[in-house]
């Protein structure tokens, strides 16, 4: 307490500013106190599903358990994040898509996953007793400050407090309990935060990303990026060949016909028409080759009509009907937009090419947390992750933290299901939001 | 005159054919990679090559290789490389590479093909033909306050018409004034440059010319 903060608020504003943090932390004390029980629950049940996982019904348990201690976990998360005041993140690996199997062995292959476990431990037991003491504090302030009151009202005996040296059992004695109302004052004063700091710390500790997980992390992002800077160089590489062989020769060679017939428009006027001629023709191939190369930079369709526009001319494009499902309240950011769209667009090249598919669908949404794209054609299946196409549509998301997952058995169907991580803009429905 | 075309792209291959034959040259081989280049031009001797830079298999500086390669094999081999982009590193090499009979031009400069073809016979004739590009940005680099600051704007004119290997009738004529009037610019520029100003054959002034500015 610095002379400066003394002069700037009065002494008694500081008290009830103070009183009243601390009573709200007694409150949040008690809500600790009521979610400990919630933790035990999951204990039980996720310690005994796991006992009996080999008999297939603690397996059953477990896809329903380990996404609800994920909740508390990421509830004790945000309480002990408000308290701390900062951001503590979820530390969960995705969650792999399609059949429960792999979900559960996803789950078993993240250690953030047993964290959770090894947290519920804790929280019934020292997170529990830290809780109880919050609470206990409070109470203690309560009930000396109202004990001579309570005593007036019970029946003569019921409550009699025995200090050895004096014992308190008659009413002017009941006031004497307000000597100790200042000691246990003082200590709930001081005591409350450290406590309700001490659990969120040891929360903290216990769900916050792990250093290992950090560290995974910044590998994965490093590799990603190395990744989309080679992709880049490469697509940057691939347009300047498209330029130098395309637009460019044509180029060229419409100045030497023109120049040639420039030459020989006195002395051979129907050979200079004919140069004329194919002069023309060659602007118009100039003209196609930087269209197919602008829209290979950025198609103008993704510019006017975002994502929605864009990924239904790509259904109108394929020789097979593609049926599209787009729900989208908004736009994603441009580099996401962009990326989705190839690699929708390279998906659909890849069903063309071998998939022999007679039906293509296309569902476009986002799920609060991120854009989610399902490709699914009716094909002979067999695609294959490692693939060039494929493996070249993941390294393209990855730089978003996008991920693909790839369900194409032998016989088909194949899905695939994009995911990117990311907001969408400006909350509007857009308007080329339908089926076709 | 013979002559030997590489071009990996069809239509500026069949257009550079047409144009060189239109003007009555022979094209003995219109060829699309480096490989089958340097056997048209052992088997064929040819009076001149014309070369694209970039050619399979990994579309790079293949056709630059070519033609140095070919010319330490054949001294003073004719060549006029063509590229969509010129490059002073490659200029370099190209002049390094023997005492004339070289040339390099933007692709662009076909549409000119009365100047083309004579850049053409020009390096047969064992010229140096160098694109307007790769000279200006020469003179260019020349230091503000070094000789070549000491040209009229008129001489320069001319020292750039020099160095892409003009004669002096080219130079008179482009510049719309009389042959006389040039020898008196040359000399002019050679004596403000201090080279040697018996150094008249075309080809030994262009080099004289750029191994000046490139000095």
């Amino acid at each position: 307490m610095t002379a400066a903060t003394a002069l700037a608020v009065p002494r008694s504003e500081r008290f009830v500013a103070g009183m009243r943090r601390r009573v709200a932390l007694t409150g949040v004390s008690l809500v600790y106190v009521l979610l400990a029980p919630l933790a035990l629950v999951l204990l039980c049940t996720l310690t005994v599903s796991l006992g009996v996982a080999v008999t297939g019904v603690g397996l059953l348990l477990l896809l329903v358990l380990v996404p609800l201690a994920a909740q508390l976990a990421g509830l004790h998360r945000r309480l002990a994040g408000r308290l701390l005041g900062v951001t503590i993140d979820a530390p969960y690996a995705p969650t792999a898509r399609g059949s429960w199997w792999a979900r559960l062995r996803g789950w078993a292959a993240d250690p953030a996953r047993w964290r959770d476990l090894a947290w519920t431990y804790v929280a019934v037991t020292l997170g529990w007793a830290l809780a109880w003491l919050g609470v206990g504090l409070g109470l203690a302030v309560v009930w000396y400050a109202i004990f001579p009151g309570v005593y007036a009202l019970v029946p003569e005996g019921t409550l009699a407090n025995d200090y050895g040296f004096v014992n308190l059992d008659t009413q002017p004695e009941a006031y004497l309990n307000w000597v100790l109302l200042p000691v246990v004052f003082a200590l709930w004063w001081w005591l409350e935060p450290v406590l309700v700091r001490c659990i969120a710390q040891l929360d903290r500790a216990m769900l916050a990303p792990s250093r290992a997980a950090l560290e995974r992390r910044v590998a994965e992002v490093s590799q990603s990026r190395a990744e989309s800077i080679d992709h880049s160089a490469a697509e940057l590489r691939r347009i300047e060949r498209d330029l130098h062989d395309g637009a460019q020769a044509r180029l060229v060679a419409l100045g030497m016909n023109l120049g040639l017939a420039a030459e020989l428009l006195e002395n051979d006027p129907e050979a200079a028409a004919r140069l004329l001629t194919e002069a023309r023709d060659v602007t118009t191939s100039a003209l196609g080759d930087l269209r197919s190369v602008v829209r290979g930079i950025h198609p103008p369709v993704l510019a006017d009509r975002g994502l929605a526009g864009a990924v239904q001319a790509l259904a109108l494009d394929m020789a097979v009907p593609v049926s599209t499902t787009i729900v989208l309240a908004g736009r994603a950011p441009a580099p996401v937009e962009s990326a989705v769209y190839f690699a929708v667009s390279e998906l659909l090249a890849n069903v063309g090419k071998h998939a022999a598919a007679d039906r293509v669908s296309i569902d476009v949404s986002h799920d609060g947390r991120a854009l989610v794209v399902v490709v699914e054609d009716d094909g002979v299946g067999g695609a294959s992750p490692s693939g060039t196409g494929l493996s070249g549509v993941a390294r393209r998301l990855t730089a978003f933290d996008g991920t693909m997952d790839v369900v194409s058995p032998a016989g088909g169907p194949t899905t695939i299901t994009l995911e990117v991580p990311c907001a969408l803009s400006s909350p509007r429905t857009s308007p080329s939001s339908a089926t076709d | 005159m013979r002559v030997v075309i590489a071009e990996d792209l069809a239509l500026l291959r069949d257009g550079l054919t047409r144009l060189l034959e239109a003007y009555g040259c022979e094209v003995v081989a219109a060829v699309e990679n480096a490989e089958a280049l340097a056997e048209a031009l052992t088997r064929l001797e040819p009076d001149v090559a014309v070369v694209d830079v970039r050619m399979p298999p990994t579309f790079t500086d293949e056709g630059l290789r070519a033609a140095i390669t070919a010319r330490t094999r054949r001294p003073g081999l004719p060549v006029l490389v063509l590229s969509q982009y010129v490059e002073q590193l490659y200029a370099r090499e190209l002049l390094g590479s023997g005492d004339g009979a070289i040339g390099y031009l933007l692709k662009d400069r076909v549409a000119d093909v009365a100047t083309f073809v004579e850049a053409v016979r020009t390096v047969a004739a064992g010229g140096t033909v160098l694109d307007p590009e790769v000279v200006s940005a020469l003179i260019a680099r020349a230091p503000d306050d070094g000789p070549v600051s000491r040209l009229t704007s008129r001489e320069r004119e001319v020292l750039g018409l020099m160095a892409q290997g003009r004669s002096n009738a080219a130079i008179a004529a482009a510049l719309f004034v009389t042959e006389k009037a040039i020898s008196k610019h040359t000399s002019n520029i050679f004596m403000k440059l201090d080279l040697d100003p018996d150094d008249d054959s075309s080809n030994r002034r262009v080099m004289a010319v750029i191994a000046y500015l490139q000095s």
